[in-house]
């Protein structure tokens, strides 16, 4: 069963939406809308689904629309139309109270710039989605102490925010939001404004969280590298549409349009695909013989990992690669040929 | 767009009906209506006919006003009396010395504990009594005018501003009464506070509140739009109520603003006390209105720098505490 799913969303800012979302749905462009109507067309007709436990990474460039998407699954934006469905509920549905209460419990947010609270420290900040949910005080610094053990930031508890690194602040805005123990994590552009090194120690930070979590994350961002390094599924967007939903080897390997191509263009694929995808399939591999090779140079490596671990076996040793499956069997071989199909950028 | 055009409508006929309104009440009109059009010798001055009677209207209403709702401002008049007594009376009880201890106490704490704004605040505390004795009751009698002043503008001025950031309806309205607060001459309300209130402290008080509470209300309304939509939106995102955000997130983070429109307030309700003393308002502006009528050039300069003496004194105390919180908010690299 899906987590979330999106139904034919659309999002129209302006001072009369309802009257220019006839011209959207029959197919006028963001721009064409802007031109004739002075309206911004946010989101137009975005369907998708998310599955439990899954990254699902939303990508596109500013103003793509991606920010806007994220904001209607916790509804701090009302769509112009179309349905969100949290856990098979309708969150457009529910009323003042309703959509509070579903804000505490099932979802927590993780923003760009942070978003934390100036005036409190850091474990008040980590605290706060406790304190809205008036957890008793002794209660609620006892799991934000655990949380904030948790991101590595043991002995800041009373510093405020502004005391922090750019770093550290966005571990404690990830306290924060996990302190609630949500179902569903939104992340937007969470780690697009820390510097390079920092950002890659936070994403393996969030890889190793999930991997003891198994959270719904949707996570947003503008880097084609972080969404293949972090997205079971990724969605791109353009021009608030949605122009491809796969999994990072489909993007890479068939790109939906000119839009995505320019964007996997100049991607290390290397670090993206893995070894079941490029291997050719044991039963149609005819060139291999076993007998006039060594057997000393053929490895045995798992399906699931990337040809980048690959390449130096290959390439060096003229070797060629066994791919095995999670119970040994042999799936597949790669050879020479094989990743210099793999790597080669598409036209 | 019928709607659009009834509104464009209303005011052609608005502007028709004071016309019609200004020329019949008027008791300098031609004898007939045709004269206008016969004799055009009134389009070269102002005719005497074409003025709305706004004086008269203000003045009427302004009378039934004072019969019907008198009462109640005598109410009010002894309650703010009552408290502005109180608190004089208090005040001046206190030894001196004490209250400069006590002034000295309070800058030091709402400061952060800095040593050289508290040593400052107090030599300037001192020097009130110092420059003459007479001084200290009398500045002692401002404070305590203004403190009730302030008082009421907070109460007011505050829930005002929050208000306003949450509605742009409301700003929309309110902003311009704020305009004509601060641009309409002072005596214009000084007047008609002493025929409800009587001579004194009252009216003062409520000139000052008219004077003073428009920075107050719109540097909390800045405050409030001010504070990063970004951090809103994490207090949302948690489920944060309208109450616990405006509480717990939105006015601790305005409060460095709101408390610089709480120094603006006082800065201005001291120098609506002076103008007060016009009106037989006691306190320092008294003396200086004093020494001018008796061109004693000297005991009027005394009283000024009382005043200043004293403004500096508010100013720092108001000043230090938004900037004690304005440091934890952004703490210097």
């Amino acid at each position: 069963m899906s987590k979330i799913i999106v139904n034919n969303i659309y999002k129209i800012f302006g001072p009369k939406p309802g009257q220019v979302l006839p011209m959207v749905k029959d197919g006028a462009n963001k721009e064409q809308v802007m031109e004739e109507t002075g309206h911004t067309v946010g989101l137009d007709n975005v369907s998708l689904s998310i599955e439990e436990g899954e990254i699902f990474v939303c990508m596109g460039l500013s103003g793509s629309g991606k920010s806007t998407l994220i904001r209607h699954i916790n509804r701090l934006i009302d769509p112009t139309a179309g349905e969100v469905l949290v856990n098979n509920v309708d969150v457009c549905s529910l009323d003042e109270k309703e959509i509070l209460e579903f804000r505490k419990k099932t979802m927590s947010m993780v923003f760009q710039r942070f978003g934390l609270f100036p005036h409190k420290t850091i474990i008040e900040n980590v605290a706060y989605g406790l304190e809205i949910q008036e957890v008793p005080e002794d209660k609620r610094r006892e799991i934000a102490q655990g949380q904030i053990s948790a991101v590595g930031l043991d002995g800041f508890e009373n510093q405020y925010p502004a005391q922090l690194s750019g770093g550290m602040q966005q571990r404690v805005g990830l306290a924060r939001a996990l302190a609630t123990d949500p179902e569903i994590l939104l992340m937007d552009e969470a780690f697009s404004a820390l510097d390079p090194l920092i950002r890659s120690e936070m994403q393996n930070q969030l890889v190793d969280l999930q991997a003891k979590l198994k959270k719904t994350i949707v996570f947003i961002t503008h880097d084609l590298d972080e969404s293949l390094k972090l997205g079971d599924h990724i969605g791109i967007l353009n021009g608030g549409r949605l122009v491809q939903v796969g999994r990072p080897e489909d993007i890479i390997l068939n790109p939906a349009d000119d839009y995505v191509k320019a964007f996997v263009k100049d991607v290390n694929r290397s670090k993206v695909l893995r070894a079941k995808t490029v291997m050719t399939k044991h039963d149609k591999f005819d060139k291999f013989d076993k007998s006039a090779t060594n057997p000393s140079s053929i490895y045995k490596y798992d399906e699931d990992t990337f040809i980048e671990d690959l390449v130096p076996k290959v390439l060096k040793d003229r070797s060629t690669i066994e791919v095995i499956d999670k119970k040994g069997a042999t799936t597949g071989y790669i050879t020479s040929d094989e990743l210099s199909v793999a790597l080669t950028k598409t036209k | 767009m019928i709607k659009k055009l009834l509104t464009y409508l209303t005011f052609p006929i608005i502007f028709v009906w004071l016309l019609v309104v200004s020329y019949n009440s008027s008791k300098r009109k031609p004898d007939s209506v045709m004269e206008l059009f016969s004799d055009p010798s009134w389009l070269n001055d102002w005719p005497k006919w074409l003025d709305i009677p706004l004086m008269k209207w203000i003045n009427d209403g302004f009378k039934v006003f004072n019969e019907e709702y008198g009462i109640y401002f005598e109410i009010v008049n002894n309650f703010l009396l009552g408290a502005i007594l109180s608190l004089k009376k208090f005040l001046i009880m206190m030894p001196w010395p004490l209250v400069i201890a006590l002034v000295v106490a309070i800058v030091f704490f709402s400061s952060g504990r800095k040593l050289g704004t508290t040593v400052f605040v107090g030599i300037c505390t001192f020097f009130i009594g110092f420059l003459h004795p007479k001084f200290w009751d009398k500045a002692i009698e401002t404070t305590s005018i203004m403190i009730i002043g302030i008082l009421i503008c907070i109460i007011i001025g505050i829930p005002l501003g929050i208000t306003m950031s949450r509605s742009n309806r409301v700003r929309n309205a309110i902003l311009p009464v704020l305009d004509l607060m601060q641009t309409i001459p002072s005596f214009c309300y000084l007047i008609p506070g002493i025929m409800l209130f009587g001579l004194g402290a009252v009216p003062a008080i409520i000139a000052t509140v008219i004077y003073a509470v428009p920075p107050l209300v719109r540097l909390t309304d800045l405050g409030i739009t001010l504070v990063d939509t970004e951090v809103i939106e994490a207090a949302e995102a948690f489920g944060a109520s309208k109450k616990q955000k405006l509480l717990g997130v939105q006015l601790p983070l305005a409060l460095p603003n709101i408390m610089q429109g709480i120094n603006q307030c006082t800065m201005m309700a001291l120098a609506m006390v002076v103008i007060a003393s016009m009106i037989g308002t006691r306190g320092l502006g008294d003396e200086v209105l004093l020494g001018l009528q008796q061109l004693n050039v000297g005991k009027a300069t005394e009283a000024g720098l009382a005043i200043v003496l004293l403004a500096i004194v508010l100013d720092r105390i108001t000043q230090a505490y938004g900037k004690k919180i304005q440091d934890r908010n952004m703490p210097p690299k």
